[in-house]
């Protein structure tokens, strides 16, 4: 456990309903519903926030510096604020600045907004952008990758085919319960294992969609939390992993980000069995085969465990392991924002009230991870009890 | 702040018009090297550097996740993690102390670049910060908003061109002292007032010059810093705000979010009189017309006494408050990149290491930052040496 100057709980929750064409409204507009419905949630009043921290990836709707234009909608004007940005991980950083800004004792109550307004930009050029432009923006092909497919095909043969299928039904399935979800698709296997392949063995519904929306989430100080009705989240962990920049070719499969973050947020934080402790698992999956090979490395599975679990429906809502019982990033995926809609719906998760699509247990401690960058993992652990301090 | 932060190593590049011959890591490298062989620190967590902030914006390096190719630098490279401050440089220094207050982590590396010479920075990305409804159409981008404000102010207070042009006189005055300085021609206000109109009433040698470098810093928490250095820098005061967006939504000639910016850092660091308390400041001028009025922001003059005062000299070097003997953002340092430049130069200053324009016993800075059009954000660090508490 790393050490923490002052505890820190997640005491409000917005989110706009995250949907492919928003043109009724522009980005300030986006925004300001995720804040009107964090305010609502909260109780609390504008005047009582002292700082905001904003973020997305500039180039996808193409206004630079966008917190100055925001500040219309976001609440910002005359308070202080902090400009963070991560690529994919965003979202998720986002959660971690708010709480670093909380705990330093710097601030009482943070307000973190994350968005994404993909429809005013071409995001796969946005994406392509990123790679070195002298030695890899040829070879860019955004986000869409089969290699992880072609290497589980490779070591799992055909039951890894039929499980990164079945997981996106999951996902459709959970999706369909929650309201805010961009795509509420009814799926079957067959749907999935039959839609065009974008790169081998990645199918076009294996894929993350391009949405629109928004999520705010109130971090506040113990004594505030103290003060305001909502139950409490709690902050126990996060950490960042990172890793070097350029794409090793050979070697991509074990680009283990996830499993080094995992083993050390469970080593400080006295988790032995995931599986057993955990009680929902938010993970960012931008395709059905990343998410088939990453729930392995989160639960440090070393030979597919995950796929026999997956066709064993053992991630179902009321399985053994429920995971993205909001349906995930297959489901819902407005970049800036994706990664912090995981730390909310695992929040509301540990609070009970996530609507349709609460898992029917208590959760006591709650996962949430982003996933961005060159292969960058940041993993937070949210607690229904203080963490020990 | 729950636990003390210092600055214990800093290092900038020299700024230059065009690095062309270096990329934004061969830019940055040679500073992170030198502030690792001045700490005897490495890139392990938990008995070196624990974490790596970068400062850095996609538009002005035409890159989405412009941190993307930063991380290898600030040791990412093993499972090291980062994290992207994508505004005024200042904000990159007080996040870092944030990450350090908070418990969770105890040192942090700092890592700001931007190279504005591969962009054309002032029409075209910040031209990106107008919204497409309105401003966008009217060709705006941050010269037009400075000039907008440069009319405003001048016609509110009745300060002259010609007196505007002597604040760029003393900057080149000053950066003639600063190694790192990119313009350090002797200029007069002859020369000033003709030079070309960029955006009146601003002209070209009233504005910042477009510029490209970068600047690495180290933080930590306080029993880790005394092991470090002999001389840390503490931050001992912080605070930022947003001004509302629109131009007409504001009173261009006065600035709310400067004002309430310094005040919070002041309250921290428990001054009441900037004027008596503070031994130097470096502030972001990006216009000439900025000097005066940032000063009355800042709590040193009087609102519409900013030029009075300067006149008075007693911000000159060797008057009673020196402002920006570095010369400042006159003398060139990228748009992104003032507020850590400007916390860089005062480090310096605090730690007796700004050579020839060392403010002699400075105990005592402040380091301002601004971004968005007309100064909409400003950020505001107080910085302390050992002695700062007995002046």
């Amino acid at each position: 456990m790393t050490k923490r100057m002052r505890n820190v709980a997640i005491t409000g929750i917005g989110q706009t309903r995250h949907r492919g064409h928003r043109e009724d409204i522009n980005m300030v507009e986006l925004v300001s519903e995720a804040v009107e419905e964090v305010l609502a949630d909260s109780r609390i009043d504008l005047k009582d926030i002292d700082c905001i921290v904003h973020g997305n990836m500039e180039l996808f709707e193409g206004v630079h510096q966008p917190d100055m234009w925001h500040v219309l909608g976001d609440g910002a004007f005359g308070k202080a604020g902090y400009r963070i940005t991560t690529g994919g991980t965003t979202g998720a950083t986002l959660a971690c600045t708010a709480d670093h800004l909380v705990a330093s004792g710097m601030y009482e109550n943070v307000l973190a907004i994350g968005w994404e307004k993909q429809e005013e930009g071409m995001t796969t050029t946005g994406i392509t952008n990123m790679a070195d432009p002298l030695w890899e923006r040829e070879i860019q092909t955004g986000a869409i990758t089969g290699t992880h497919g072609v290497m589980m095909m490779n070591k799992f043969g055909e039951p890894a085919n039929q499980a990164a299928a079945e997981i996106r039904v999951l996902m459709a399935e959970n999706a369909r319960k929650n309201y805010k979800a961009h795509l509420r698709i009814d799926i079957t296997r067959e749907d999935v294992l039959e839609s065009r392949v974008l790169a081998w063995p990645l199918r076009l519904l294996h894929m993350c969609p391009e949405s629109n929306g928004a999520c705010a989430m109130l971090f506040s100080s113990e004594e505030q939390a103290k003060r305001l009705p909502q139950k409490p989240v709690w902050m126990h962990d996060h950490i960042t992993v990172h890793r070097q920049e350029t794409f090793d070719l050979v070697n991509m499969g074990d680009l283990d980000t996830h499993g080094e973050a995992a083993r050390v947020l469970y080593a400080r934080n006295g988790i032995v069995n995931p599986l057993k402790q955990i009680g929902v698992f938010e993970m960012y999956d931008p395709q059905s085969w990343w998410a088939l090979d990453w729930i392995g490395k989160f639960l440090m599975f070393e030979n597919g465990e995950q796929i026999d679990m997956v066709l064993n429906g053992d991630f179902a809502i009321d399985g053994k392991f429920p995971l993205n019982p909001s349906g995930g990033v297959v489901s819902s995926n407005p970049i800036g924002a994706t990664a912090i809609i995981r730390v909310a719906e695992a929040a509301l998760q540990i609070r009970g009230n996530a609507g349709d699509h609460q898992v029917p247990r208590e959760v006591d401690l709650a996962l949430a991870s982003g996933f961005g960058g060159t292969f960058w993992t940041v993993l937070l652990l949210l607690g229904k009890d203080k963490p020990d301090k | 702040m729950l636990r003390k932060v210092a600055i214990i190593s800093a290092r900038q590049t020299t700024y230059e018009e065009n690095k062309s011959d270096e990329r934004f890591q061969e830019m940055c490298y040679p500073l992170v090297k030198e502030c690792l062989e001045e700490t005897g620190l490495d890139f392990v967590p938990g008995r070196g550097i624990d974490f790596g902030i970068t400062n850095s914006d996609d538009f002005f390096d035409q890159r989405t996740i412009s941190d993307g190719p930063m991380g290898d630098l600030v040791g990412t490279g093993r499972w090291g993690g980062e994290e992207k401050v994508a505004t005024d440089g200042a904000m990159a220094v007080m996040y870092a102390a944030a990450g350090i207050a908070s418990g969770h982590y105890d040192i942090v590396i700092v890592l700001a670049h931007a190279k504005e010479s591969q962009v054309d920075s002032r029409n075209i990305v910040t031209f990106h910060t107008f919204e497409p409804f309105f401003t966008r159409f009217l060709g705006m981008d941050y010269t037009q908003a400075l000039g907008l404000q440069a009319e405003s102010y001048m016609h509110k207070w009745g300060v002259t061109e010609k007196q505007l042009a002597e604040v760029s006189v003393r900057a080149a005055k000053n950066g003639k002292n600063n190694p790192f300085a990119q313009r350090t021609d002797k200029i007069t206000a002859k020369d000033v007032l003709g030079s070309k109109v960029i955006s009146a009433p601003i002209r070209e040698l009233d504005l910042y010059p477009v510029s490209d470098g970068a600047v690495c810093m180290i933080l930590a928490e306080e029993k880790k810093a005394r092991a470090l250095t002999e001389k840390p820098v503490w931050i001992t005061g912080y605070g930022n705000c947003y001004d509302s967006y629109f131009l007409g939504d504001r009173n261009l000639w006065e600035s709310m979010s400067l004002s309430k910016a310094a005040w919070s850092a002041y309250r921290l660091a428990g001054i009441t009189d900037p004027m008596e308390e503070l031994d130097l400041a470096e502030i972001s001028v990006q216009a000439t017309y900025q000097e005066p009025m940032w000063y009355e922001g800042l709590g040193f003059s009087e609102p519409g006494k900013g030029m009075e005062l300067f006149e008075s000299k007693q911000t000159d070097t060797g008057g009673k408050l020196p402002v920006n003997p570095s010369g400042g953002q006159l003398c060139g340092n990228p748009l992104l990149l003032s507020g850590i430049v400007r916390t860089t130069e005062c480090y310096l200053q605090l730690r007796g290491e700004a050579e020839k324009r060392q403010v002699k016993g400075a105990k005592r800075a402040l380091a301002h930052g601004t971004a968005g059009p007309a100064g909409q954000f400003h950020a505001a660090l107080v910085l302390e040496n050992d002695e700062g508490g007995n002046r």
